[in-house]
């Protein structure tokens, strides 16, 4: 990471991406469900070179007291980036960029959670970037997802995320650092695949009616590859492997 | 019934059709979905998920076991493992004659002392009221308390009680099971207390596994001939 040589070819002509990646193919993804002993549920992600844990407590006693609901359990999201995460030191003091992220994690899983369950309560998602290479919110509200449901947090589906772009005139599915920085178009989307509904969609770049649609394909089409991911995480743990 | 089980995360489909949907399921259009980790049943008219995680959440007639968190001088406070505190008002336990200057709470329940009670009342708009005044319920005196997940309490008490009553035959303990997940363990022998003991901790970590039952029994028959 760090200085980016300026002639880097993004895609090559036998559409061959920087690292070694089709257009169509996402990084290694690896999700583990569980694995803090404290936390009531968690998830540590791996999303090419991004390493992400994350920790879910609750549903538990809000406090500051002023901030519960009466009427429904409140989700409390902080996503935050470890000093080491990234190549020049980063101060650990929660960024503006951080505080943006945290509120569309947040955002993103809203429609999943049942927390009108839980009135007067509030369920608190930790996220903590150990490293990362472009595409952690969508690795951070993947890992969420599976946390919360670690946790028994009643959802009406998993929210898979994932990004797709535009590179080189090309739509690209995950985008990874290099082509974040020097791209044309980033495109997060979070995805409740079952339910067939978006919860995140940002767009950071220009693209025309139909490269926005064909984007937005590629994106749910990458959601999918990381719901299977994240299934499969979730039965590991739960159900032994090669179970059901 | 078995053919029909199914593991389920959130967001599977159980089952399309005409079905009423119970605990932890939702209705999408047709389609009855999981709302959690667990085991899908699915009965002549109804679907339900056992769930095989989370938090207590208390329900009406539920046994807990309790620990007394603080007092005031009208009520108890006590911690039932949930998001919710449990409230036990001071009539409960002294009777309606209770008057707050001349009865002292403490007398009676000490900050940490063990409580089996039940839920009277709970709903979304206030903590659980719980009593004491029952038989069976009160002070717990002797016993050792092992913390289980509470979705796994079901899988201890087994069909019709047939784990629990297997594990108290086999180690003479005296085993009562809070709905809440906290189990209290009393035997006159120390063997047996630490056979029980092992037990339920063997259901709380084996709770999927199919011939639970039979690895129980196994454990519990060996510890015998050693």
């Amino acid at each position: 990471m760090g200085g980016r040589d300026a002639t880097m070819v993004l895609l090559d002509e036998n559409g061959i991406r920087c690292d070694g990646r089709k257009v169509d193919e996402p990084r290694r993804i690896m999700i583990k469900a569980g694995g803090l002993k404290n936390a009531d549920g968690s998830a540590y992600i791996e999303f090419g070179d991004n390493k992400i844990l994350v920790g879910v407590f609750g549903p538990r006693d809000v406090h500051p007291k002023h901030m519960s609901n009466t009427d429904t359990g409140i989700l409390r999201v902080r996503y935050h980036m470890e000093p080491f995460s990234v190549g020049e030191r980063k101060n650990p003091a929660p960024s503006r960029r951080e505080v943006e992220i945290s509120k569309v994690i947040k955002e993103a899983l809203e429609p999943a959670v049942m927390l009108e369950k839980f009135p007067r309560t509030a369920v608190d998602v930790f996220i903590e970037v150990l490293q990362a290479d472009g595409g952690t919110r969508c690795a951070a509200l993947s890992a969420a997802s599976v946390a919360l449901a670690d946790a028994g947090i009643p959802m009406r589906d998993m929210v898979a995320a994932c990004a797709s772009g535009k590179v080189a005139d090309t739509i690209v599915l995950d985008v990874n650092n290099e082509e974040d920085q020097a791209g044309q178009a980033d495109m997060p989307i979070g995805y409740m695949p079952s339910l067939e509904k978006i919860t995140l969609l940002q767009l950071d770049g220009v693209l025309t009616p139909e490269e926005y649609k064909k984007c937005v394909d590629v994106g749910v089409h990458g959601c999918k590859i990381v719901y299977d991911i994240q299934k499969k995480a979730l039965k590991d743990k739960y159900f032994g492997k090669g179970d059901d | 019934m078995d053919n029909k089980r199914k593991y389920v995360i959130p967001g599977d489909l159980v089952t399309t059709g005409p079905f009423r949907p119970e605990q932890n399921v939702i209705l999408e259009g047709d389609k009855i979905i999981s709302t959690t980790i667990g085991i899908s049943e699915i009965y002549d008219d109804s679907v339900k998920v056992i769930t095989l995680t989370g938090k207590y959440i208390p329900k009406i007639d539920d046994l807990v076991i309790g620990k007394v968190n603080s007092h005031t001088s009208l009520s108890w406070e006590l911690d039932i493992n949930s998001c919710y505190v449990g409230f036990l008002p001071a009539q409960d336990v002294f009777g309606r004659d209770f008057s707050a200057h001349a009865d002292e709470l403490s007398s009676k329940l000490k900050t940490g002392d063990l409580v089996a009670a039940r839920i009277a009342n709970f709903d979304r708009t206030r903590d659980p009221l719980v009593t004491i005044s029952d038989r069976d319920l009160g002070k717990i005196d002797s016993g050792d308390l092992v913390k289980i997940s509470p979705s796994k309490v079901p899988r201890l008490i087994g069909k019709r009680g047939s784990m629990i009553q297997m594990i108290e035959m086999a180690t003479n303990a005296a085993v009562t099971i809070g709905q809440n997940g906290w189990v209290v363990v009393s035997c006159e022998t120390s063997e047996g207390l630490l056979k029980a003991k092992k037990a339920i901790e063997m259901v709380n970590e084996k709770a999927h596994v199919v011939n639970l039952t039979d690895q129980i029994k196994e454990m519990l028959d060996k510890k015998d001939e050693s």
